[in-house]
């Protein structure tokens, strides 16, 4: 019995975990799954009536705003930070002198909570006494800065504090990449007579493909994900022009009790997700196994 | 793992000042301006808030965003600590301050300690499955959560620890298992086999070979681990606004709360004091940390 119990033991003791896994990650995946093809509204229902909510997600012209907001955002929040990154990145490569300070203030929004973030930025970006009023202030009494406030400018702030938040640290994995880059090739090019700047873009960046690849799949998973920032930032307004996908399903959820456009439209976020992620991290374990 | 500190590897890039033109000091120059120009972006929002939060309501109706404050006052502090209203309760944000406390510190303990145990199983007693265990648990580390927002609400229901502290701290464990055994795995796993072959040879057993071996080894791991949890427990919004109720929310979600607040005046300094107040233990935590911070947030993103 001891015997048994000794052989045994890594097991037992990975099982809880990964029962919890299995359950709580997997087993719920199911169950949203299932109640997402079912009639549920208030209530979960278990008779499966086919895609009638997927169908009704997609008529509703909320759920409409809330993926081109999704596109909108995810682009220019994507595209922004990696370039933000990559060039302070390429700049503060330079022997600089105090690296270590500006790193430290590149990169400390990072560990604001989103909400911490989307206050900040709601009173800077607040038009009666924020931004506005200061260049107001200053005589410029025509200047306006209504974005927050304006349903088809709101997107953007946004945009605004995530890429504030997170362009930092794309700059910490570029640097990380730039630094892991083999010093012979590059010694060798400089011996050439090859300027710089061409040394960056002929050589560094192209080696860098898997660390660009890594900021995009963690870039894209923060906006797929992002909801704090839009709840503490702009509540999703005016009205709804800033919903994105995980504030519809929130509202579905817990204010509007519609358990089926709930389901549905986490469903419709994992499979972006898993779209996005599962190429990498198969190929990611892949490269590891070889 | 690619470690963000290294120095300099290839300085030859950089520009070495052999002839000191003209040309090469400006740009120079330029090059520090811009990145203190940057500097500036990153630390507005920050001096922003901190100057907001000790100035008077009346300074802030009149004066400009950027301005100092003309006398510095604490009340908005002292209100956004033990006063402020949080919907009909209006006790601050230390309630709820506390609660985040007590929510993270037992919650990044578990999940650190069931990481390492976890770490240890796959990357050293490799028994068949085990990599699809690993696998399975990675994968759960990607999931947006609203795909678990509804089974969980209800499941804690069922187990009673609905809108408690408790049950919040077991859906942070949970999911937060996943990144920490991925963290203790790859530690691990560079780990020669032959250090537990030699032990077991010695006679001495599954959990001593843990707790005497490797234990020990990992402290720069459990560092990042703790800061790693710390951090994103501190900061959920998203679990703390589902499965809290009046009482048991985090700090962010009473945060959220006094800004959105719709009675009566709109104080901003007491905004700002509030947000600062909730982002402290973790602006402290990286400041302290950085290092373990930044190897947390690279580990699942950079290959290593």
């Amino acid at each position: 019995m001891a015997k048994w119990f000794e052989t045994h033991l890594p097991k037992i003791v990975l099982a809880p975990s990964f029962i919890a896994i299995l359950i709580f990650v997997y087993g719920f995946i199911a169950w949203t799954a299932w109640v997402s093809l079912t009639r549920s509204r208030l209530l979960p229902k278990y008779e499966i009536e086919g895609f009638i909510q997927y169908e009704r997600l997609f008529d509703s012209p909320r759920w409409d705003t809330a993926m081109n907001n999704l596109y909108i955002f995810g682009a220019l929040f994507i595209g922004v930070s990696m370039i933000l990154g990559l060039v302070l990145a390429i700049l503060l490569d330079q022997q600089i002198r105090v690296e270590g300070a500006i790193r430290t203030i590149y990169l400390y929004p990072m560990a604001l909570s989103m909400i911490v973030t989307g206050t900040a930025w709601k009173w800077i970006l607040n038009p009666g006494l924020g931004l506005e009023a200061m260049v107001k202030g200053w005589g410029f009494e025509t200047f306006t800065f209504d974005w927050l406030v304006n349903p088809d400018m709101a997107i953007y702030t946004v945009v605004m504090a995530a890429i504030w938040q997170s362009s930092g640290f794309v700059m910490a994995l570029f640097l990380a990449g730039l630094r892991s880059v083999d010093t012979e090739i590059i010694r060798a090019a400089q011996i050439d007579g090859i300027p710089t700047w061409r040394v960056y873009v002929s050589i560094i960046i192209p080696s860098m493909a898997p660390i660009f690849l890594s900021a995009f799949i963690v870039l894209a998973h923060l906006a797929i994900k992002a909801f704090d920032l839009v709840i503490a930032l702009t509540g999703g307004g005016p009205g709804y022009a800033t919903d994105l996908p995980a504030t519809y399903m929130y509202a579905m959820a817990f204010s509007r009790g519609d358990i089926g456009q709930a389901a549905s439209s986490a469903m419709i976020m994992m499979l972006v997700v898993f779209a996005i992620v599962v190429p990498y991290l198969y190929s990611e374990l892949r490269a590891r196994n070889d | 793992m690619t470690d963000v500190s290294a120095t300099p590897a290839h300085a030859a890039v950089s520009e070495r000042p052999q002839g000191r033109s003209f040309g090469k000091i400006a740009l120079r120059w330029l090059l520090y301006v811009v990145l203190g120009l940057f500097a500036i972006y990153y630390l507005m929002p920050l001096f922003v808030m901190v100057t907001t939060s000790l100035k008077s309501l009346e300074e802030i109706r009149t004066g400009d965003l950027l301005s100092l404050p003309r006398e510095l006052t604490f009340d908005a502090w002292r209100t956004a600590w033990s006063e402020a209203c949080t919907g009909i309760q209006c006790e601050g944000v230390k309630p709820y301050f506390w609660n985040s406390v007590m929510l993270a510190v037992p919650a990044v303990m578990i999940s650190t300690l069931l990481g390492a145990m976890n770490g240890y199983v796959i990357a050293q007693w490799r028994f068949r499955g085990a990599n699809i265990i690993f696998a399975l648990m990675l994968f759960g580390c990607f999931i947006p959560f609203q795909v678990v927002l509804l089974p969980m609400a209800r499941v804690l229901g069922l187990m009673g620890i609905a809108g408690t502290i408790p049950g919040l701290m077991f859906v942070h464990v949970i999911y937060g298992l996943g990144f920490t055994t991925l963290f203790f795995r790859n530690y691990y796993v560079s780990i020669p086999v032959e250090l537990v072959k030699a032990a077991k040879v010695d006679g001495a057993g599954f959990v001593r070979i843990f707790f005497a071996i490797f234990l020990p080894l990992s402290i720069p791991i459990i560092v990042v681990s703790v800061i790693w949890q710390f951090t994103q427990i501190w900061n959920d919004f998203l679990f703390g606004v589902s499965f809290s109720q009046a009482g048991t929310q985090p700090v962010t979600v009473a945060l959220n709360n006094i800004v959105n607040s719709t009675t009566g005046v709109k104080e901003y300094n007491v905004d700002m004091a509030a947000a600062i107040i909730a982002a402290l233990p973790t602006l402290l935590v990286y400041i302290v940390a950085g290092k373990y911070f930044i190897r947390g947030l690279t580990a699942g993103s950079v290959k290593g």
